[in-house]
């Protein structure tokens, strides 16, 4: 009966079609619409990913994401380090600064300051120059991204030449010499990132008491890293999370007080509905037209479990096709968008999660069109 | 009950009615009817008389709410659905007025449908179909779609598909109305040749008088009742009106 139903099903080309491209437009708003939101999410805690070698991050207690900078004082990596179990505590500065460009126009960028000794939580990749340059004087490393675009010269005739190694701009009115390149994850700002020591990050940013935005903290080997969290803020009296606690926290945020997950869900669910009302209704109305020859096989001897299997198969086959062509699209987008400022994350739990979608969709679809067929009198066949 | 001239079908004292209370309409009011092995028998009468409804009840399309009817000697009525449904594709072919081919299929796919509901393997099944369709004259048509194929076509295609299981009852609604008075000629003459045999049964609904010739027995009903039962041939003894 298989080759029956597909038969049935293929045969009508203009309700096929119908399905197949309601179902492929569902896949793709949900995976696409759901791969961006993961991926500005993701960007959220970009600079925590880049930042791989402390297993705790030790901030003031009042932190509530990556970005919300309640500065310390640059004793407490002091403090941190005497605690039992840590094999070293680092400073880190971040914070947002203006660059001043040849041109004379204004660029707000995030500055990183490592700690000067050991330059702990540099770039995760150097394209140009080494991370030991930041030693020289005003040295400080730009991320490529940034060095093409934001701060990228742009020539009378609106050409852009990037920012190379050897070219200079005023960080708050200190010169900075970039003597590196350096790739990093977007930010969800999208600022263009700059490195440079702890000290000299302190002497480019403005004057305060308190300049110290992080502690980076790697553990002795062996030690549980949530138990030297906890004695971490039982100590210092701050905050200390592993850095997926503090990707968690950073998300929360996110997800808390910012519209985006509401306005992303929105299209997610639209998605979902289109499903529903073209893919869905164009399935339970295929089904209409056929429930003559249902009966008709009904009729003839077929079981209500036949006639069940072939329904599942022809909402199986849609879904199938449609779920590969949304995906496949939301993929080549993905990949086509890849180098731009679109985020795009798609991991193997999203596309579970739109196939559990289109499943949704085709099992609702299938179970009217079951409900009407196994409702059906094979009678019908001889009502004209 | 196999051997020729043995009862294929009994009915006795069938009522069917539609709706309840003062919406309800009788279609079948007490019908008694025999049907033998081996014969053409004709459903005749005005539109709207229990023809359609009488055929659906033997044919285990519908269930009757009073009375007796056998088919072979098996009441559907003892049958759960599931028996139901497995008597009927094994026992009972159809031939219906709009032919009820499924577009999408072959002529030869279409034929095929009985054997592989009763599964029979889709190769094998299909071998089959097209040696009946070369019996009922399509050998050169069976990669025709229904649209593909003339009304007379595609109602021969429907008489093979009622024909390949080998069923011992072969149920026709308005087989020649919506054909012109050739071909449906044609579809009458083929299905005497082909399918009337014996130890199968075949009853025909029809209000096309120009067919009756074609008829072993014909019973005339009005009203839900059958009102005479005519006998065609002279080797057939003759039914009394219920």
């Amino acid at each position: 009966m298989n080759f029956i139903a597909i038969k049935m099903l293929m045969g009508n080309r203009a309700k096929y079609l119908g399905i197949i491209v309601g179902l492929t437009f569902a896949s793709l708003l949900i995976t696409q619409q759901a791969a961006i939101f993961l991926g500005l999410m993701t960007r959220t805690f970009g600079f925590l990913t880049d930042t791989g070698l402390p297993d705790i991050w030790v901030m003031d207690p009042k932190v509530q994401y990556i970005d919300d900078l309640k500065p310390l004082k640059e004793t407490e990596s002091l403090r941190v380090r005497s605690v039992e179990g840590v094999e070293w505590a680092v400073p880190l500065y971040k914070g947002l600064l203006k660059a001043r460009l040849p041109n004379g126009t204004f660029q707000a960028c995030n500055v990183v300051g490592l700690d000067d000794e050991t330059l702990i939580g540099g770039p995760p990749k150097m394209l140009e120059g080494r991370l030991a340059n930041l030693r020289s004087s005003d040295a400080v490393i730009v991320d490529v991204v940034g060095a093409k675009s934001k701060l990228a010269r742009t020539l009378p005739d609106g050409s852009r030449i990037p920012m190379r190694i050897g070219d200079t701009m005023e960080l708050n009115d200190h010169r900075a010499v970039v003597v590196g390149i350096c790739q990093v994850q977007r930010t969800f700002q999208s600022q263009p990132v700059i490195y440079t020591t702890f000290s000299r990050a302190t002497v480019f940013a403005p004057r305060e008491r308190k300049l110290m935005s992080f502690v980076l903290v790697k553990a002795k080997p062996g030690q549980d890293i949530h138990a030297l969290c906890q004695r971490i803020r039982r100590t210092t009296g701050l905050a200390a999370y592993t850095r997926d606690e503090f990707k968690a926290l950073t998300v929360r945020y996110y997800m808390k007080y910012t519209g985006i997950p509401i306005n992303f869900g929105t299209t997610v669910i639209l998605g979902f509905i289109v499903g529903v009302a073209i893919a869905g209704q164009t399935f339970y109305n295929f089904t209409l037209d056929n429930i003559r020859y249902f009966g008709t096989l009904k009729a003839m001897g077929a079981s209500d479990f036949m006639l069940l299997r072939m329904i599942l198969l022809q909402a199986a086959t849609v879904g199938a096709i449609g779920y590969g062509l949304g995906v496949g699209t939301a993929s080549a987008l993905g990949l086509l968008t890849g180098s731009t400022e679109l985020s795009f994350r798609l991991p193997w739990q999203l596309l579970l999660f739109s196939a559990v979608a289109v499943m949704l969709i085709c099992a609702g679809s299938a179970v009217l069109s079951m409900w009407k067929v196994m409702r059906l009198e094979p009678a019908i066949v001889f009502k004209n | 009950m196999d051997s020729a001239n043995s009862i294929a079908v009994l009915c006795k004292g069938l009522t069917k009615s539609y709706g309840s209370g003062n919406n309800q309409v009788h279609a079948l009011c007490g019908v008694d009817l025999e049907v033998r092995t081996g014969e053409l028998m004709m459903l005749v009468g005005p539109s709207g008389c229990g023809k359609t409804t009488l055929i659906s009840v033997i044919a285990g399309v519908l269930e009757r709410d009073g009375g007796e009817c056998l088919v072979f000697g098996y009441d559907f009525k003892q049958m759960n659905p599931q028996e139901k449904t497995r008597y009927r594709g094994k026992n009972i072919g159809f031939v219906f007025q709009m032919f009820n081919l499924i577009p999408a299929l072959t002529a030869t796919e279409n034929v095929a449908v009985p054997l592989i509901i009763n599964g029979v393997k889709r190769r094998e099944a299909l071998d089959k179909a097209r040696e009946i369709l070369c019996r009922v004259g399509l050998s050169d048509r069976t990669h025709a779609v229904p649209a593909e194929l003339s009304g007379g076509q595609q109602q021969r295609v429907a008489i093979a598909r009622a024909m390949l299981h080998d069923p011992k009852l072969i149920v026709c609604d308005e087989p020649t109305s919506a054909l012109d008075h050739e071909t449906g000629h044609k579809v009458m003459e083929l299905l005497r040749e082909v399918a009337v045999g014996v130890g199968r049964a075949f009853i025909v609904v029809t209000h096309d008088a120009r067919i009756f010739k074609f008829a072993d027995r014909i019973a005339k009903m009005d009203d839900g009742h059958i009102i005479s039962i005519e006998n065609m041939r002279t080797d057939l003894s003759s039914n009394t009106k219920c």
